[in-house]
């Protein structure tokens, strides 16, 4: 299920209205609400007039107070960074910034050297990415259509690590990370420190095994029969056809990546490998404020970015992918 | 699923097997066999670096004692009892129990009201349900600092907020009092978007006849929602209660970038507790100690909801 909240503009059997035109100003002899999409508040009570003034109320209420809960703390962040010191001091708080200046995101922008910052995050969320992709769509592959010995104990402990809360194991895996068994490789403020847990994600693996479950046998013995090699047919049928979960996978997981906080903070101790959220935290508190607030708005704009392209693999994956565990 | 595909493909390979082909099959086994592992290979490399050797390890370093020079030696219980001896061992538990029933409360029962809410508007839904989920987005430690500066009682907002409506401040997170409460907001804000679209979700798969019918009936719009909505989503409000009990059990970033734990260990949390012993008093072994007992606690949290889910999916 991935976008069931859609409401169609134009219910087929009401008369036709003009769809969404008479949104704000209510015109009395009024078109009649939606009735085809049901809910628990009766259509008949909703159609009298009582009922469409506790409608129109209730809305009013929801809309002003999400945007007082949700919005206004980002708009008083974004001009929160525009104002100085004194300003953001002074009692009765300015609802405008008295003057228009980005000097604080500049200023932000040099003393914390977001420019790395941001720069190492992107560098972790792509490879995590990348590698991700790599290592759990070939897993999910192998254990979705390959099908080998022991196939169902290996994903059964795979899925299994998703009963294990991550933050009791972050001690040992932190030590793992510190000298990696059988290597002896210190992988602290390198790379692979995020990208290697990153990619031993269960969650990951079983919707992609899900996926794959799905996609026809005959489909994939077509391919085999015209001697297709399992590579080429996870790399020609498979991928093509799995464009959707894909999408998914690789949104959680660089937004995971991205939105991380213990686990950069135990592995990455540099200060010039930090990731962005590690790097702010770090110095929030020797910075003024407006320059702190100024460069959370600048680490928040990448992942609002991705929300504002990607809104609806997002909530998808939340939807579709979160509960069937 | 596909296992209803196989026994036509194989049952059609077998029968000529039991007439003595034995080697060619044998030989496309073991080759099929080896690709599969060399699929597997990477995941099971990550897997079992980050996730099934930690898992292990947790259980030996709690009880050993060591300090990565010499051989480890087996220290029995010693860890545990360092860690229950503590001071912060029972406070950090009981503000983990309270944080968890306080979020439950905020971050468990607005959302599905306010789940309800909007599934009974009939227009700004798109703004409503981007805005709602806006806050998770945010990277978790930008919430969070952003909420240390509205908790600032000189030049915070909260606080002139009540001031314009001329009420006095609160020293929110500078108080033992309001400290924890002061946590819980912010992990409510943060945290609310997802629990209220994924109610939605499960709203909207309601069948329409079930209201119709329970009009019908006379029930008005309360015991609708109370005998049609809620045993309608039982299993997910089930199924969100557990992880969420699981999730904010594990509460860390808010009193480790907030308060460090104070004042005066009120708002110190079992993981933060558990962080503080490894990096901050250099005993690692009882910091694993407390892991384990949270990962024990967790883990029945977890059962149950291993259970619910496969009794009901399925």
């Amino acid at each position: 299920m991935t976008d069931v909240t859609v409401m169609p503009d134009r219910p087929a059997g009401t008369p036709a209205a003009p769809a969404g035109n008479e949104r704000r100003g209510p015109r009395r002899p009024r078109k009649p609400f939606q009735t085809q999409f049901r809910t628990a508040v009766s259509p008949h009570q909703l159609n009298t007039a009582r009922g469409r003034t506790v409608y129109w109320i209730v809305l009013a209420i929801v809309v002003v107070s999400f945007t007082a809960a949700f919005v206004f703390p980002l708009y008083w962040m974004v001009t929160g960074a525009m104002k100085s010191t004194e300003e953001l001091n002074s009692i009765p708080p300015s609802f405008l910034p008295l003057h228009f200046s980005l000097d604080g995101y500049l200023e932000a922008w040099d003393l914390l050297g977001l420019g790395t910052l941001l720069g190492n995050t992107a560098l972790y969320a792509g490879g995590a990415w990348l590698l991700t992709l790599a290592v759990d769509v070939s897993a999910a592959y192998a254990l979705s259509k390959l099908r080998p010995v022991l196939g169902k104990v290996v994903l059964a402990l795979m899925l299994s690590t998703l009963m294990i809360p991550p933050m009791v194991i972050m001690l040992p895996a932190y030590l793992t990370a510190k000298e990696l068994p059988i290597f002896g490789w210190n992988l602290l403020n390198t790379p692979w420190a995020i990208w290697l847990p990153a990619a031993a994600n269960g969650f990951n693996v079983f919707l992609l095994k899900r996926f794959f479950d799905s996609i026809p046998r005959e489909l994939l013995e077509a391919a085999e029969i015209d001697g297709a090699s399992p590579g080429r047919i996870l790399w020609s049928v498979v991928i093509p056809i799995s464009r959707p979960i894909l999408g998914v996978v690789s949104i959680l997981t660089v937004v995971n990546v991205w939105r991380d906080f213990v686990w950069p903070l135990l592995v990455l101790p540099d200060s010039d490998k930090m990731s962005v959220s590690i790097g702010i935290a770090s110095l929030s508190s020797q910075m003024p404020q407006n320059v702190l607030v100024a460069s959370l708005v600048i680490a928040s704009i990448p992942t609002i970015v991705v929300f504002f392209l990607f809104q609806r693999h997002i909530m998808a994956g939340l939807t579709g992918g979160g509960l069937k565990g | 699923m596909t296992t209803a595909g196989i026994p036509v493909a194989s049952g059609r390979g077998r029968q000529p097997t039991s007439r003595g082909r034995q080697p060619t099959r044998l030989r496309r086994a073991v080759r099929r066999n080896v690709t599969a592992y060399g699929f597997l290979c990477g995941a099971l490399i990550c897997f079992a670096f980050f996730s099934w050797y930690p898992m292990v390890r947790e259980v030996i370093l709690s009880f050993q004692k060591t300090n990565f020079v010499d051989p480890p030696q087996w220290v029995g219980l010693d860890n545990f009892r360092t860690v229950v001896n503590d001071p912060a061992f029972w406070p950090a538990w009981v503000n983990t129990a309270v944080f968890t029933l306080l979020a439950l409360v905020c971050g468990y029962g607005i959302p599905f009201v306010t789940a309800i809410v909007l599934n009974e508007l009939r227009h700004a839904r798109a703004y409503l349900r981007f805005v709602v989920y806006l806050p998770v987005m945010l990277p978790p430690a930008v919430s969070v600092l952003l909420f240390q500066w509205f908790y600032n009682p000189d030049y915070g907002l909260f606080n002139q907020a009540l001031g314009l409506v001329h009420l006095p401040g609160l020293q929110w997170l500078n108080s033992t009092s309001t400290a924890l409460i002061s946590l819980v907001i912010v992990s409510t804000w943060m945290n609310m978007g997802s629990g209220t679209l994924i109610y939605l979700a499960a709203l909207q798969t309601i069948p329409s006849e079930l209201y119709e019918a329970a009009e019908l009936d006379g029930a008005g719009l309360f015991r609708r929602i109370w005998h049609v909505t809620i045993p309608q989503t039982r299993l997910i409000l089930l199924v969100m209660l557990l992880l969420q009990i699981v999730a904010t059990m594990q509460v860390f970033i808010e009193p480790y970038l907030l308060t460090g734990g104070g004042p005066e260990n009120a708002t110190i949390s079992v993981v933060y507790l558990m962080y503080q012993y490894a990096f901050n008093f250099g005993n690692l072994n009882a910091g694993n100690a407390l892991g384990l007992m949270l990962m024990i606690v967790l883990m029945v949290f977890s059962a149950i909801y291993l259970r619910v889910s496969r009794d009901n999916t399925v």
